[in-house]
């Protein structure tokens, strides 16, 4: 009978013929050499930003929300679009290392480390907000449930509740699925460094790792239990997110199509930061033999999918609009197109609907420089769905009277850019003192890890 | 290798998880016990400018509340009296006393008496006295026995919850509207059947919403 399949090989997941033991000289040296100039020079700077966003922040509680842009009609302004531009930032990290595992995708050991930490330091920029948005900051655990003399109690009703939990929990299974890949590598640096000190700081995090046979049985059940649940979570979060606007009656936000719709934006953006921060840190630490071209490729591949499913989403929007026959639905859709806010949505549509098509060429994903600039493209982009969606339902609405313009102050800028220092502060620090990459997995991928070739043979 | 950590250290992360759980509660339960007003305010009895007693005047003396609060039926306000309204007594009574030198001097055009506010709600409370005592909230409901104060003390915690507790069960505490000023009064034994006639007769519904009192 003859072969109706053929084995076509799957190109090496690490290049440069490395063995295990350069692997992990190659990743954990990172951590224990001295840094690099251009690491002060970054921290420094990422520090500044944090001091703004922190003095901003100060402002902000001593003076009232009056100083953000916010005003009749448009209510809500830069604070929820940030908040949900990062947690749809935060979205790769979990795709990445849980529904990506549960495929077995070999490719992205290369990448799940450094994608989680970008995951919970997005997650983290975004919590900023809801945190500070509400003005009073002194009476935010109002959003928890706990016992009071007011009889206040969460309203359960409320997508803005919901989203409390998502986040947390989202935050949480992150941090912990992020903590338990990183025990092995935790060891591997304990049994490395010189200092007596960092190896006791080391120690404390490895949980006494040995590398036992028990232990890693143990370690594999776990990876796959969290992966297993923190699966539903990447669908979870941005879908409720997508509440906060579409459980609302405003036209424009009031639509079933949110859920799904946001959910491929934040793994567009996602992989997108995890793009640009990839291409940096590659360049920077000599990775390019682990995070290789074809993962370039393969992340741009994502890109174009998650791209075409949101422009599919925004053309849908507009036949909905349509399609429903409400008069209110079709003139907030045209007031998004030709209104005041038309720059905004095309800018839009340009950024995250027309530039991800060059990735159709083979030739263009495997293009470093093209890749770079557009993954930094798309995150614009993302920004300015987040900022339309927000500001144009809100500008126009039901009452031509009220309507108004939305601009934002320098304090929102501010505050905007601050939220990078406060992201780069922690990945920074995380570049300097973690191992970037899974090194206990990506040996698993090596071919070196398939001396007989089995997979060849049996494929 | 020498091992870096002594054994007992296993038990450290165990520990912390279990300790963790523990102080946020306890953390959670002093905020809830001491920083509630049912701990912090019950009890508030400022020194007034004169001492005024309630004990004499209301209770042995046994004046009406509204004698000297008038606004309480009619307004939101129930009303601190002007020093008139004490010396329509006191210009033939202890006209000598020198407790009172504060109210003859204010009488005869001096500064008015500084009283200090015991029930103090927040500003973005508004309460209204007319609507609750019309309905037949006793002033002991919400002021205590006042008729048993040397000095006027905050008898009840006066927080959101306490509101909430009569306003999501208003039965307990109705009574004949004319009854409202009457200190020590005793449900009857039919009070749940007296109370569901006041509800039904004058259409109480309190508000549980948050406009009802944060307009």
């Amino acid at each position: 009978m003859s072969q109706s399949t053929t084995y076509v090989p799957e190109p090496a997941l690490v290049k440069g013929n490395h063995t295990f033991g350069s692997i992990t000289a190659l990743i954990a040296d990172i951590s224990e050499k001295p840094a690099p100039t251009w690491w002060y020079i970054a921290f420094g700077a990422a520090n500044l930003l944090l001091g703004l966003l922190l003095v901003l922040i100060g402002y902000l509680v001593y003076e009232g929300t009056g100083i953000w842009g916010i005003t009749n009609p448009v209510g809500w302004g830069w604070a929820i679009i940030n908040f949900v531009w990062w947690v749809g930032i935060g979205h790769a990290g979990t795709l990445i290392s849980a529904i990506l595992f549960l495929f077995r995708q070999g490719w992205r050991t290369a990448i799940n480390r450094f994608a989680e930490a970008m995951t919970i330091f997005a997650v983290i920029c975004a919590l900023v907000f809801p945190g500070i948005h509400i003005g009073r900051i002194w009476v935010a655990y109002w959003m928890f449930p706990i016992p009071n003399s007011m009889q206040m109690w969460p309203n359960f009703n409320s997508p803005l509740l919901w989203d409390v939990f998502a986040v947390s929990t989202y935050f949480t299974v992150s941090l912990l699925f992020w903590f338990v890949g990183l025990v092995p590598d935790f060891a591997t640096l304990r049994d490395r460094v010189k200092s007596k000190l960092a190896a006791k700081i080391y120690g404390v995090l490895a949980l006494g790792w040995t590398g036992g046979n028990r232990q890693w049985q143990n370690y594999e059940k776990s990876y796959m239990i969290l992966a297993g649940l923190a699966t539903p979570l990447v669908l979870s979060v941005h879908t409720i997110v997508s509440f906060d606007f579409a459980v609302s009656i405003i036209p424009g936000w009031h639509t079933t199509i949110f859920p799904p719709y946001f959910v491929a934006g934040a793994i567009f953006s996602g992989f997108a930061m995890v793009m640009t921060l990839m291409l940096i840190a590659r360049k920077l630490y000599g990775l390019k033999d682990i995070m290789t071209d074809d993962h370039v490729e393969k992340m741009n591949l994502i890109i174009l999918v998650t791209g075409n499913m949101v422009g599919f989403a925004y053309i849908m929007e507009f036949f909905i609009a349509w399609y429903s026959g409400v008069t209110y639905e079709k003139a907030a859709f045209i007031n998004r197109a030709m209104g005041p806010y038309a720059w905004a949505y095309w800018t839009m549509f340009l950024c995250n609907v027309i530039s991800p098509q060059f990735f159709w060429s083979k030739k263009m994903r495997r293009n470093i420089k093209v890749s770079f600039i557009l993954s930094i493209v798309v995150n614009i982009g993302m920004w300015f769905e987040r900022f339309v969606i927000t500001v144009t339902s809100l500008a126009q609405d039901f009452l031509p009277s009220s309507w108004g313009y939305y601009s934002p102050t320098w304090v929102d800028i501010g505050t905007y850019i601050g939220t990078f220092g406060l992201f780069f502060t922690f990945f920074l620090l995380f570049l300097r003192f973690m191992p970037m990459v899974a090194i206990a997995e990506i040996k698993m991928v090596m071919p070196q890890a398939d001396p007989h070739h089995y997979d060849e043979k049996h494929g | 290798m020498a091992q870096l950590f002594p054994e007992w250290s296993n038990r450290v992360p165990r520990l912390l998880l279990v300790g963790l759980i523990l102080k946020i509660t306890f953390i959670v339960f002093l905020f809830w016990y001491f920083g509630s007003p049912e701990y912090l305010e019950v009890g508030y009895a400022p020194k007034q400018p004169i001492d005024y007693s309630h004990r004499l005047h209301a209770g042995q003396l046994g004046m009406d509340c509204r004698y000297c609060h008038g606004g309480v039926e009619v307004s939101a306000e129930a009303g601190i009296p002007t020093a008139q309204t004490c010396m329509n007594c006191h210009s033939q009574i202890k006209t000598d006393s020198e407790k009172l030198t504060t109210l003859f001097a204010a009488w005869s055009g001096g500064e008015p008496i500084e009283w200090v506010k015991v029930h103090q709600l927040p500003d973005y409370v508004y309460f209204n006295h007319s609507a609750h005592v019309s309905v037949g909230v006793g002033c002991e409901s919400c002021h205590g026995r006042v008729d048993r104060m040397e000095v006027v003390m905050q008898a009840e915690p006066l927080s959101m919850g306490w509101c909430l507790d009569c306003h999501t069960n208003p039965e307990p505490h109705l009574r004949p509207a004319e009854l409202v000023t009457t200190m020590g009064w005793i449900a009857p034994d039919n009070q749940f059947q007296l109370a569901s006639e006041i509800i039904a007769k004058k259409n109480i519904a309190p508000p549980i919403y948050c406009n009802g009192c944060h307009r």
